[in-house]
């Protein structure tokens, strides 16, 4: 089943605002990912990384374009199938890490299983399963606010793993943390990737943390500069080749490679 | 989310500001408090009214008496007429109205008017005092409607109207002082009662003890039946029959069976023969009224400190949803829909709602009890059976969830403006 996993994006358009103080902040993205892959989209910032991974995501709806999840076009979807995708099927690393301060660490990390409709117990008993697996199962029942930042971002990877998702999307996972910790962080991701096949979407401007990936969009000003073509190392049937074909539509002038080349 | 795992959340979500809701319970706890005991003292009273006037009417009974029409002002004098007008003015109307006192001829039309069984002149006896046994008289009165009505007994039965012997019910307040051991120990027992006749002299009539009654407000003195009033009634007279027999007021039967309508037209009748007939309902009716008006305009302030608390429910509320955005935009982000947010900060408004008003009944109870407990012994000693405060579990429950439906209404536009956030645009706020 999770083979055929697949995000494929057509054409994404989105901006913000409107009439004068309009900013459109993608202006026709194609992205295809394929299940078991590790994609990062770089960027500088403000370039439309987080723009683009939300609507990946299925958390915001593109102006233009289409987009299918596992072959089912997003628009097609009702709200309610697009929760029950979100709450089931992705997992979410947010550039900031968004921890219900006053509550506890374990309950931080069952919150979407709650939302679910998860029974108490069988909730309790995933989530301290996720936190033994992050080395955090002593840390259960401390309050949120007071771990370290690299604990911090480990409670929000465990919230973004105790549902079992197929993708886990992440923005700059270690924008927030220093070198050492943020290397504990990546490992931890790309360990899931590994082990359980987790697809890894991962927004960043870290070159090294790019490179790690088996594939790496750049965008610049709302539109792709460049694909690397997959490596070996992609776990995926589907090999996204036909990504050229869109990423030659967009304006391939010298400057967007320089900039591709400036980031790393 | 399952709904048990809502409500939790909206509770702990409650007390995560402490302060906060501290504050807002308690806007919401003056309101509940008030509402609480207003209500209590509306219903004190009215079971007081109810348990004075009500038990002393028997529901098949009018007050008749003339209709005032010839006092009205502007129709000038009226021609006295030896059979019709025959009748002193008596003081049975309000102050500053006269009324044509009843005259034989007038019960007579009055018993003649369809649907009227029968009809009883009230004779008022004025008896100087009662004495028993151990000797010393008191000064004493006799409630002329006695007969037709039902008093509030401590001991022994009620009068007997059929009866021949003459019986009557002694107000509690007698039952030490005329050296009987106990209400219980009154009955029974053989009193005389003195009255002086219109001639000056002095007469004893004897009267059985049945009862003993509760005193009340609005039928103080002895009750006596027909057969004693007739005794007492002789004895005033002196035996002289007086050319005229006027009577203020006159109590007709109607049928029981009679439905309100019935009622209603039966009045109609006897107004346009020329009397006022009112039932014992009517007159409790007005009583009622004045206290349910009270008690309207003091729930209406309660009902305003709601008001006023309610935009504190809002204003803590949305403060919340402000502070929460981040919170709400992440749930929604992992699925949580729209509903759902709107049903958990709707929660916490009704949570809020409830904290107050329980608070604020509980403590009305518990104030309020003690209260009416040190009132009635003190200053509202001289009425007993009056509870001044009577909560009711029913009004209390209606308080609790009038005040829970104010705060689920006050919680309706935070929970809109958070059930509406865009989960991208909460996630993006800093
Ligand atoms: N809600 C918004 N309203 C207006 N402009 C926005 C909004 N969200 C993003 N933008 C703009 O769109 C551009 C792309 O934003 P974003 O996708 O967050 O960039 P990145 O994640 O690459 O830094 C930025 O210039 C940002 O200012
Ligand atoms: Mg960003």
């Amino acid at each position: 089943m999770s083979s055929e996993w697949v995000i494929d994006a057509h054409g994404l358009e989105k901006s913000y605002g409107s009439g004068t103080s309009r900013f459109d902040a993608l202006k026709g993205v194609s992205v295809q990912i394929a299940a078991g892959e590790t994609v990062a989209i770089v960027g500088k910032s403000g370039s439309g990384k987080s723009t683009l991974m939300h609507l990946l995501a299925l958390l915001d709806e593109p102006d233009q374009g289409t987009l299918e999840v596992a072959g089912q076009t997003a628009k097609s979807l009702s709200k309610r199938a697009v929760n029950e995708l979100r709450n089931k099927e992705f997992g979410f690393v947010f550039q900031q890490f968004f921890l219900t301060p006053n509550v506890s660490v374990l309950d931080n990390v069952i919150l979407p299983l709650k939302i679910a409709g998860m029974g108490g117990k069988e909730r309790r008993r995933r989530g301290m399963e996720v936190l033994t697996q992050l080395e955090l199962a002593d840390k259960a029942g401390n309050k949120a606010t007071t771990l370290s930042g690299g604990q911090k971002q480990r409670v929000v990877i465990g919230r973004a793993l105790v549902n079992a998702p197929r993708v886990i999307f992440a923005d700059e996972p270690t924008g927030n943390l220093d070198t050492a910790t943020g290397a504990v962080v990546e490992d931890i991701l790309f360990e899931l990737n590994r082990s359980q096949g987790i697809t890894l979407v991962i927004v960043t401007h870290d070159e090294e943390l790019a490179a790690r990936c088996d594939r790496q969009i750049y965008i610049r000003d709302g539109l792709v500069v460049q694909h690397t073509a997959a490596r070996s190392a992609a776990h995926s049937a589907a090999a996204p080749t036909n990504t050229e074909a869109h990423s030659a539509a967009a304006p391939t002038n010298a400057e967007a490679h320089s900039t591709a080349g400036g980031a790393a | 989310m399952r709904t048990k795992d809502l409500i939790i959340s909206a509770i702990s979500n409650t007390f995560r500001s402490k302060l906060r809701t501290t504050l807002t319970v308690l806007a919401i706890f003056v309101g509940a408090f008030t509402l609480t005991l207003t209500n209590a003292v509306g219903a004190g009273v009215s079971q007081y009214v109810d348990a004075q006037v009500g038990a002393l009417g028997s529901p098949d009974v009018f007050i008749i008496t003339q209709a005032s029409d010839a006092s009205t002002a502007g129709d000038g004098p009226v021609k006295y007429d030896a059979a019709s007008s025959a009748s002193v003015a008596s003081q049975q109307g309000p102050p500053g109205t006269t009324t044509k006192a009843l005259t034989d001829a007038d019960l007579a039309s009055i018993a003649n008017v369809a649907g009227i069984e029968s009809v009883d002149p009230i004779r008022a006896v004025q008896a100087d005092y009662i004495e028993s046994e151990s000797g010393t008289p008191y000064e004493f009165s006799i409630n002329a409607t006695s007969a037709v009505t039902t008093a509030d007994l401590t001991a022994g039965a009620q009068l007997d109207g059929s009866a021949s012997a003459a019986q009557l019910v002694l107000p509690d307040t007698f039952v030490t002082p005329l050296g009987f051991a106990s209400a219980a120990d009154a009955v029974g027992t053989s009193v005389s009662i003195g009255i002086t006749d219109i001639l000056g002299a002095k007469h004893v009539v004897a009267a059985t003890i049945v009862g003993v009654s509760l005193e009340s407000l609005l039928a103080s003195g002895a009750g006596a039946n027909d057969a004693l009033i007739a005794e007492l009634a002789d004895a005033q007279s002196g035996g002289i029959d007086t050319a005229v027999t006027s009577y203020g007021v006159a109590v007709a039967h109607f049928d029981t069976a009679l439905s309100a309508d019935g009622i209603t037209a039966l009045k109609a009748d006897l107004a346009s023969e020329g009397y006022t007939a009112s039932t014992i309902a009517d007159q409790l009716g007005a009583v009622q009224t004045v206290i349910t008006g009270i008690v309207g305009v003091l729930n209406a302030f309660a009902v305003i400190a709601l008001i006023a608390a309610a935009f504190g429910i809002i204003n803590t509320l949305l403060m919340s949803v402000q502070e929460r955005t981040r919170e709400i935009g992440l749930m929604k982000a992992m699925g949580m829909s729209g509903g759902k947010v709107y049903t958990l900060f709707s929660l916490e408004a009704i949570v809020i709602g409830f904290l107050g008003s329980a608070l604020g009944a509980g403590v009305a109870i518990g104030l309020g009890s003690a209260l009416s407990a040190v009132l009635s012994r003190g200053l509202l000693s001289g009425l007993p059976g009056l509870n001044i405060l009577l909560f009711e579990p029913a009004s209390v429950a209606l308080v609790i969830g009038l005040v829970m439906l104010i705060a689920f209404l006050s919680g309706t536009l935070p929970a809109q403006r958070a059930a509406k956030q865009n989960p991208i645009e909460s996630l993006r706020y800093e």
